[in-house]
């Protein structure tokens, strides 16, 4: 098993923080894990990104040209990434703050309301980026739910209870947004 | 010894891997991508009663750690690319003065100020000298977060042992990417062997000591250069190396940090397309497996070399074959990460 995803947006959505909880997830499983951020020279108000690769066998690249998924949070980052993504691999879109729709055709496209579906269920948008990773786990599920809930309850902890909750209820609603609204492909 | 596997990123792990490989004093001036380092260092040295001095310049970190070193200390600097160019007149001072050190350098692109993205355009630098006159450093490639925490250790060990600077070659990916590793939770120090030669003082011994890095007579200076060639070559022991899926290959990839970890991918890639390919990766880049490579490429029809580079290891690759297997170049410069894909439509190309 090699599932390589790339996590983008805006600085401050929490696309890194998005790609460390996978990746601990992974790490808690016992697989191997990688993530890789991009530090090169971004503009204010640019994209920020990482890349996770997780895998059963000893990860030889941390980077790739061809993932299984990439999560978009904002449209630069689908811009810059959707050529990424391989034939039949998955693309999240943050429908939010994203207006178009992919070029690929080639690809399953999933869209989402993630900064809305965040206010909803946790009063804030904060959210978004673990709402997003719920649909990533609900479509790709290459980790198991409870591992990614551990992660999350783990790397919140310095931040208490109540935002442990927030983010716990994020990521089940970012979950059942894909399955309670089918626009899956064939959109 | 306890230990906890945790999710860590690759600088951070080195300057952890410091810390538990009894590094006494550190001096360093910042750059990227290797910032990490001397951010955990200047919370953790202090904390453990150790020195961490943030200098106000590379060639003056690189002279504290003459100085501490003089001194029997553990002693060490980080930097990057062009921070490691103005450190190299203090690095030949060392190896001449015979003082056992680290300096890690997280390669960025170069030449000049470059880029602050990966590269391993140093290897010449690390490995062929860079300062002046005829010395070596003991040169490690790390090639994971794992690797990136325990060289540290194993670089003050090797550098004690041969009174020689010890360098870690790694690079911006190595630095910023993140992996589970296994991190030590008790600071138990490691045993540092004696060092009866240090300026620490008199200690009721009848004679001085004196570091010296100065030679003027050249007979004199000849023979200390003889002695530091025998001591060279009885380095050549400490050669280390690794390989994967070489036993059935038919073309072997030699690479080493970041870029073997893309050689590894494009192995797998290569497979799948029916190609056996193999890798040997050197951990020491010098002393230089030239015996492991010469055996492991007999028989193969072909040897890759990939690096982050205009092909520099490449030669060191071709000397060691010396024509017995022809030997092909991948190569790219400037911060460019070729994907594993790239690697093995190189690989293709080479065996067709």
């Amino acid at each position: 098993m090699l599932e390589q995803t790339v996590l983008a947006g805006f600085g401050g959505q929490g696309v890194l923080m998005m790609g460390k909880l996978l990746a601990s997830a992974a790490m808690d499983e016992g697989l191997y894990a990688s993530w890789l951020p991009s530090y090169g020279p971004e503009m204010r108000g640019g994209t920020a990104n990482c890349i996770v690769v997780v895998s059963d066998e000893e990860i030889g690249s941390p980077v790739s040209d061809a993932c299984d998924a990439i999560v978009v949070m904002n449209q630069p980052s689908l811009e810059k990434f959707e050529s990424k993504v391989r034939p039949d691999g998955t693309l999240i879109i943050n429908k939010s703050i994203v207006p178009v729709e992919t070029t690929r055709k080639d690809v399953n496209a999933h869209y989402l309301e993630a900064d809305d579906i965040a206010e909803k269920n946790c009063d804030a948008n904060r959210s978004a980026n673990v709402v997003m990773l719920g649909a990533l786990q609900s479509v790709r599920q290459i980790l198991k739910s409870d591992s990614v809930r551990r992660a999350i309850a783990c790397s919140f902890k310095s931040k208490g209870q109540q935002v442990i909750d927030a983010n716990l209820a994020a990521f089940a609603a970012g979950t059942n947004a894909l399955r309670t609204e089918p626009i899956g492909p064939t959109r | 010894m306890p230990a906890t596997k945790q999710l860590t990123k690759g600088n951070e792990a080195l300057a952890m891997g410091a810390v538990a490989g009894g590094c006494d004093c550190f001096f360093g001036y910042p750059i990227t991508p290797q910032n990490e380092v001397p951010e955990v260092l200047s919370y953790e040295m202090p904390k453990r009663g150790r020195v961490f001095v943030q200098a106000e310049s590379e060639v003056a970190s690189i002279n504290m750690v003459y100085g501490a070193a003089a001194a029997g200390k553990r002693a060490m600097t980080s930097s990057s690319s062009p921070g490691i160019s103005l450190m190299m007149e203090g690095v030949s001072y060392i190896a001449c003065a015979e003082l056992p050190c680290l300096i890690v350098n997280v390669m960025r692109g170069g030449p000049g100020l470059g880029s602050i993205t990966p590269s391993q355009g140093d290897y010449f630098q690390a490995c062929k000298g860079g300062g002046h006159g005829d010395y070596h450093c003991i040169v490690l490639a790390p090639w994971n977060v794992q690797e990136m925490y325990e060289f540290p250790a194993l670089g003050f060990e090797l550098a004690d042992r041969y009174r020689c600077p010890a360098m870690i070659l790694a690079d911006g990916v190595l630095g910023a990417m993140m992996e589970p590793a296994t991190i030590r939770d008790d600071d138990a120090p490691p045993d540092v062997p004696e060092k009866p030669w240090a300026t620490s003082g008199r200690n009721g011994r009848n004679h001085k000591n004196i570091v010296n890095s100065l030679v003027i007579e050249p007979y004199g200076l000849r023979d200390h250069n003889l002695k530091l060639q025998a001591k060279y070559a009885k380095m050549q022991c400490e050669t280390r190396w690794d390989t994967r899926h070489t036993d059935d290959a038919e073309i072997l990839l030699v690479a080493y940090g970041i870029a073997a970890r893309l050689a590894l991918s494009a192995c797998k890639l290569a497979r799948k397309q029916g190609v056996n390919a193999g890798l040997l990766r050197p951990i020491t880049l010098y002393p230089f497996p030239s015996d492991a490579i010469v055996e492991c490429a007999a028989g193969k029809k072909r040897v890759l070399v990939v690096e982050l580079s205009s092909g520099q290891m490449v030669e060191d690759v071709r000397l060691a074959i010396n024509g017995k297997v022809p030997v092909d170049f991948y190569g790219e410069m400037g911060g460019v990460i070729p994907s594993p894909a790239d690697i093995c439509r190189k690989i293709m190309e080479a065996v067709q």
